[in-house]
């Protein structure tokens, strides 16, 4: 099947004007200097219909600017991007009648007005047909309970009514692929499980595409069999989620437990992070040493009661990525 | 466009235009409170005309009942026209969300416009005819002696609130390349409180200031809709006036076009 959304080579430079270092005073503001930032620098990849993706990254990372070029609200310095068939800097309006997008962040809502009135509108604005507005809007006031806040003024709404509004609003034109700018933001748990649980709905029954941007890794863990991490402007993971573990995950711990407390042990390929009276953690790479000499060489130092090994959680992993002191990055 | 295409976007528009009229009914209190203020205000400038006519009969072509309907005229009119801080585009621009505007199937400015002149009907029946009556009841005021006046009166205000939102339409698309554009804003206000013939009618300016002042688009706000409540212009005189404010409309509109373009492409180049 063609893809969705296909990316290569996609480039976004901005021409960033600062002061010249060390120009001060009127000097300084005469002698401006241009630099080039490059936001999003070389990245490739394609999204095939269906798919969910998590797309994430640091803050400042390239990740919305990416999302602009593939909305076409954003022009790309170089590379090549075509989403549903279109080129979308050059087509955007039509381009928008595939797509839905959600933000976290705002609203998209009539603040003042009952949410129904922000839905009829979209009718309007995507020319809907009546039959097929009518069939998309009840599925979604039903499966997002929205039934009893239909007659409600937004600005009324708790945050986790309005971001179900907010997706309801973003999918009545039937788009084939949704944007989803951290949905489950500020929101708590049992709202979030039911907005997870809509989204995989939704992406089950009507095949639509998903990609996702967020700050909370178990967005990702609980919907995007895959995930993108861009970092700097460019792309350094592209896979599953699991598999991150394989990639950056080389970082093990050795939690030893002595029969009696012990000053930290020193045995080559590890570094002891934490004592605490008979208990010591031991850091270590997996692709520096193995467990079984590293057990073997602290078994000959100290008497050993008990051990264990800890992997990393994924959500540490990419915090070490997004602080760029990832120890497996290839850069 | 097709005649399809045609009746598509009226009724969309027409739907964003409704609206725009229910955002301004949902706050009554805030209505009550604003219709309190226009009438306090309407007989602070009564008295003063008052005071000014004591000893004249006729000031720039107005005698006093003409002066004190322009003021409560005005007065009833003046939140239908909009004068002062509308800023909801340029705080859509700081805020990023100027973006998802722009990424729907809409004309971006024609959407605010609706909107806008839905927002002014809403004001001109619940804030511009209390504070009338009110001042009727007080003072002698001229009512129409045509019964036509009352729609071309109408008209006329609409076409003003079209050259009043196409000059904040401006302001605000200031906000893409101004981080002051507030300063802007209070500037543009002050010029248009004085030159729209708000704060003392334009028939009063002296010699030259008043033949240039009723040419410039400021007029066509507010001076002309009160003048056509009047009947200063009639027949002849008012259909051009009418096309005064037309014009004006178009032409600003269509600079706006030019600024939201621009305003466009910066977006699309430079990211906002």
């Amino acid at each position: 099947m063609a893809p969705i959304v296909s990316v290569e080579n996609l480039e976004k430079r901005f021409a960033v004007s600062r002061k010249r270092q060390g120009a001060r005073g009127l000097l300084g503001k005469l002698a401006r200097e241009t630099i080039d930032v490059r936001a999003v620098d070389g990245i490739s990849f394609s999204i095939q219909p269906g798919e969910m993706v998590g797309y994430i990254g640091p803050n400042g990372a390239g990740k919305s600017t990416t999302i602009k070029m593939l909305t076409g609200i954003l022009v790309p310095s170089s590379g090549l991007v075509r989403v549903a068939g279109l080129d979308p800097s050059r087509r955007r309006i039509e381009l928008t009648r595939h797509i839905g997008m959600v933000f976290g962040q705002r609203t998209q809502l009539w603040w003042d007005l009952p949410l129904r009135d922000s839905f009829d509108l979209l009718r309007y604005i995507y020319r809907v047909p009546v039959e097929r507005f009518r069939v998309n809007l009840d599925t979604f006031v039903e499966l997002l309970d929205l039934g009893p806040v239909l007659d409600t003024p937004v600005r009324q709404l708790s945050l986790g009514q309005r971001m179900r509004g907010d997706l309801a609003a973003s999918l009545l034109h039937d788009p084939e692929i949704l944007y989803l700018d951290e949905p489950t933001i500020g929101l708590d748990v049992v709202v979030k499980a039911r907005i997870r649980e809509f989204l995989a709905e939704l992406n089950r029954e009507r095949g639509v595409t998903v990609l996702l941007t967020t700050h909370d890794i178990s967005d990702i863990e609980r919907l995007c069999s895959r995930v993108m991490i861009i970092d700097r402007g460019h792309l350094i993971y592209d896979g599953s989620l699991s598999a991150i573990k394989e990639r950056f995950g080389d970082e093990r711990m050795l939690v030893v437990d002595l029969e009696e407390p012990a000053p930290p042990i020193d045995v080559p390929g590890a570094i002891v992070e934490k004592v605490d009276g008979p208990r010591q953690w031991l850091r270590f790479h997996r692709s520096e040493t193995t467990a079984a000499a590293l057990i073997a060489a602290v078994a000959a130092r100290v008497r050993l009661r008990d051990l264990t090994i800890e992997e990393p959680e994924i959500e540490d992993i990419v915090r070490r990525i997004y602080g760029g002191a990832d120890p497996g990055r290839a850069r | 466009m097709s005649a399809r295409a045609t009746c598509d976007a009226a009724s969309l528009y027409w739907q964003v235009g409704l609206r725009g009229f229910r955002r301004y009914a949902t706050y009554r209190a805030a209505t009550f409170a604003g219709v309190v203020t226009n009438t306090v205000f309407g007989f602070l400038r009564a008295y003063v005309f008052v005071a000014l006519f004591s000893g004249h009969a006729d000031v720039g072509g107005y005698d006093l009942s003409d002066t004190l309907t322009y003021t409560f005229v005005s007065q009833g009119i003046i939140m239908a026209i909009f004068l002062w801080g509308w800023w909801e585009i340029a705080l859509g621009v700081r805020s990023g969300a100027v973006v998802t505007d722009f990424s729907r199937p809409i004309d971006y400015q024609f959407y605010w416009l609706a909107q806008d002149l839905g927002r002014s009907v809403y004001h001109l029946i619940f804030r511009g005819i209390p504070p009338f009556i009110v001042g009727a009841l007080a003072f002698h005021l001229r009512f129409p002696q045509h019964p036509w006046t009352w729609l071309a009166f109408a008209l006329s205000v609409e076409l003003g609130v079209c050259v009043s939102f196409a000059l904040r339409f401006m302001v605000n698309l200031s906000a893409f390349w101004l981080l002051d554009y507030r300063g802007v804003g209070t500037i543009m206000q002050a010029v248009w409180t004085f030159f729209s013939g708000f704060a003392i009618p334009i028939a009063f300016f002296p010699g030259a200031l008043r033949t240039v002042s009723e040419m410039l688009p400021f007029a066509a706000m507010l001076a002309t809709p009160v003048n056509v409540f009047l009947e200063k212009a009639q027949g002849l005189d008012l259909a051009a006036a009418l096309a005064f404010q037309a014009g004006w409309a178009v032409v600003l509109l269509l600079v706006g076009r030019l600024m939201l373009a621009a305003a466009t492409r910066k977006v699309v180049i430079q990211g906002g």
